[in-house]
């Protein structure tokens, strides 16, 4: 007679009990000093461009789970991280209600049109992001400088520029170290890059704070380390190749590395769990092919930044790799793809 | 209409003439429910005026074409059907061509290779093949009339909403205050994509709706 407590499941038999909540929770946590230096860096119009970003996000997910009779998703954590990425990398000074939009495309049009979250196949925030770039093309590429006088006191006029209106841009602003680089060949000193002292979006610009996020979850074993490190090497090696070819006409690998939103891409957007490859070697070709679109777009492309696109091609190519890379089941003999 | 004139051999459970325009426009909308064309569909609607014109252009030469399928539809061997509908098809699209270089050269430009492109529309192909070839000729322009203006009408729902967001402008005339921000995307490729998917949303909205109820 079998034993009445006797569980049948199909494997993995031995788990540690970590769930989804767990791991996006550890992600808001590696997440929240970015957003921190992000604010004391760009000033409140920076914060509320972040929490519209966030209520969006949420705000979406709740209503679009209820409206389809589901039972609310938004505990899991996961629109709260697309919030937090989609916000980061806004400029400082994007309207709220261009965000509003973004948010609520990135999870409408993200992930649930798709079945909701483990069956996007794009990463949410970028697909929002990637509709504003298309959507505004001016709003997205008006930059505020860093470290600017009365940055906590001063709100501006675009960060509140009526719903549906064009922003009037009041004061200064500031271009990116990789719109100076591609328009006026300037480029900007590779320390101030890495500490974030320099203008950008939201949270891309101190490289350092993105990278010890990352190896706070590379340590935690919540994300994993071979996409960053193959998407960065990529980028090295490659910019290092051709800055010795001419140092003059292409920019130096470390001015490559920390600047733009490649640091934040490759930590926290191509790691994404649902758009990157199974395997092992999956992960780095996923990550090698991201480098290297991210190199020729920055500098063939006719944008100055193009990890966005680089990551959202990368998320296409994903599960044709999977297909490739199928591993060899154990006592078969292997055959060709 | 010329339906009795005719020799056809509908069964009598037929449905009504009026039903067969009411329908294109509607319950069967080629664009909204029938998903066919949306080559022009989503290539010329980012304004209202080209969607206009070429849904306009598309209903023409559907009507004409049904016309003439229907006449012969008794003449066309059963094999080369569909090279000889094509052939039909060209025709009109040869004449509708001209016919818009000669009032608007900036249009014709506009529209570019789409013109052509109604040669290998499905729904003048799916019209032909699906009713006039087995129908009277008073139903196959009923019928035509019906899908046209049912093409027409979607093609215009998607390049007012385009226009609208993307520029401002409806028929080039300004709707939106100075102050709107335009929203590039949806006059681009993309936008059209967006809009259509809108569009069926909305429309199956309804089905499901009235499927429920």
């Amino acid at each position: 007679m079998l034993s009445k407590t006797l569980h049948i499941s199909s494997s993995p038999h031995i788990n540690k009990g970590i769930s989804t909540d767990t791991i996006m929770r550890n992600v808001v946590y590696a997440l929240l000093p970015m957003v921190v230096f992000a604010v004391y860096a760009f000033g409140t119009n920076a914060l509320f461009v972040i929490l519209a970003s966030l209520v969006a996000c949420v705000g979406t997910e709740h209503l679009l789970c209820v409206w389809s009779g589901k039972p609310s998703t938004i505990s899991d954590g996961s629109a709260v991280i697309t919030g937090l990425l989609l916000g980061l990398t806004l400029p400082p000074i994007f309207p709220i209600w261009m965000t509003i939009i973004g948010g609520i495309l990135s999870i409408a049009l993200g992930k649930f049109v798709f079945g909701g979250l483990g069956s996007n196949p794009f990463n949410p925030a970028l697909v929002g992001r990637a509709f504003l770039q298309a959507a505004f093309p001016v709003a997205i590429t008006t930059w505020y400088p860093a470290f600017s006088e009365g940055r906590f006191t001063n709100f501006s006029g675009s960060v509140f520029a009526f719903p549906f209106s064009t922003p009037i841009v009041d004061g200064i602003t500031g271009a990116t170290p990789l719109s100076a680089f591609k328009f006026d060949k300037v480029t900007a000193d590779s320390m101030d890059l890495a500490l974030g002292l320099v203008s950008g979006s939201i949270g891309e610009t101190s490289a350092l704070l993105i990278a010890l996020g990352g190896i706070y979850l590379i340590t935690r074993k919540m994300m994993n380390w071979r996409i960053p490190v193959s998407i960065l090497g990529t980028v090295f090696v490659l910019s290092g190749i051709l800055f010795l070819i001419d140092p003059k006409l292409y920019p130096s690998p470390f001015f490559m590395l920390f600047s733009g939103g490649l640091m934040l891409g490759a930590m926290f957007m191509a790691t994404d769990m649902v758009g990157s490859p199974i395997t092992p070697l999956g992960v780095v070709i996923y990550g090698v092919f991201i480098g290297l679109l991210v190199v020729v777009i920055r500098i063939w492309g006719g944008l100055p930044e193009g990890v966005m696109y680089a990551i959202l091609l990368g998320n296409a190519l994903s599960p044709q790799i999977d297909n490739l890379i199928r591993p060899r089941i154990y006592g078969t003999k292997k055959t060709k793809p | 209409m010329s339906a009795g004139i005719t020799k056809h051999t509908e069964p009598k459970a037929d449905p009504s003439s009026t039903d067969e325009f009411i329908k294109g426009l509607w319950r069967e909308n080629p664009v909204f429910v029938q998903v066919v064309g949306m080559c022009p569909t989503l290539a010329v609607s980012n304004s209202a005026q080209n969607a206009l014109a070429m849904g306009l252009a598309t209903a023409f030469v559907l009507v004409m074409s049904n016309i003439l399928v229907s006449a012969l539809r008794n003449f066309i061997p059963k094999e080369v059907r569909i090279a000889s509908f094509i052939l039909v098809i060209a025709t009109f699209v040869t004449i509708v061509d001209y016919a818009i270089q000669a009032i608007s050269v900036d249009l014709h430009k506009n529209l570019g290779a789409f013109i052509a492109l109604i040669v290998v529309n499905c729904i003048i192909l799916s019209r032909a093949e699906a009713f006039a070839s087995k129908n009277g000729i008073g139903k196959s322009i009923l019928d035509a009339m019906g899908m046209g203006l049912g093409f027409v009408f979607a093609l215009f729902c998607l390049g007012a909403v385009r226009e609208i967001l993307g520029n401002g402008t409806l028929f080039g005339i300004a709707v939106l205050p100075e102050s709107f921000e335009k929203w590039i995307i949806m006059i681009l490729p993309a936008g059209g994509f967006f809009t259509l998917a809108a569009w069926l949303l909305l429309f199956n909205f309804f089905k499901l709706k009235k499927a429920k109820a």
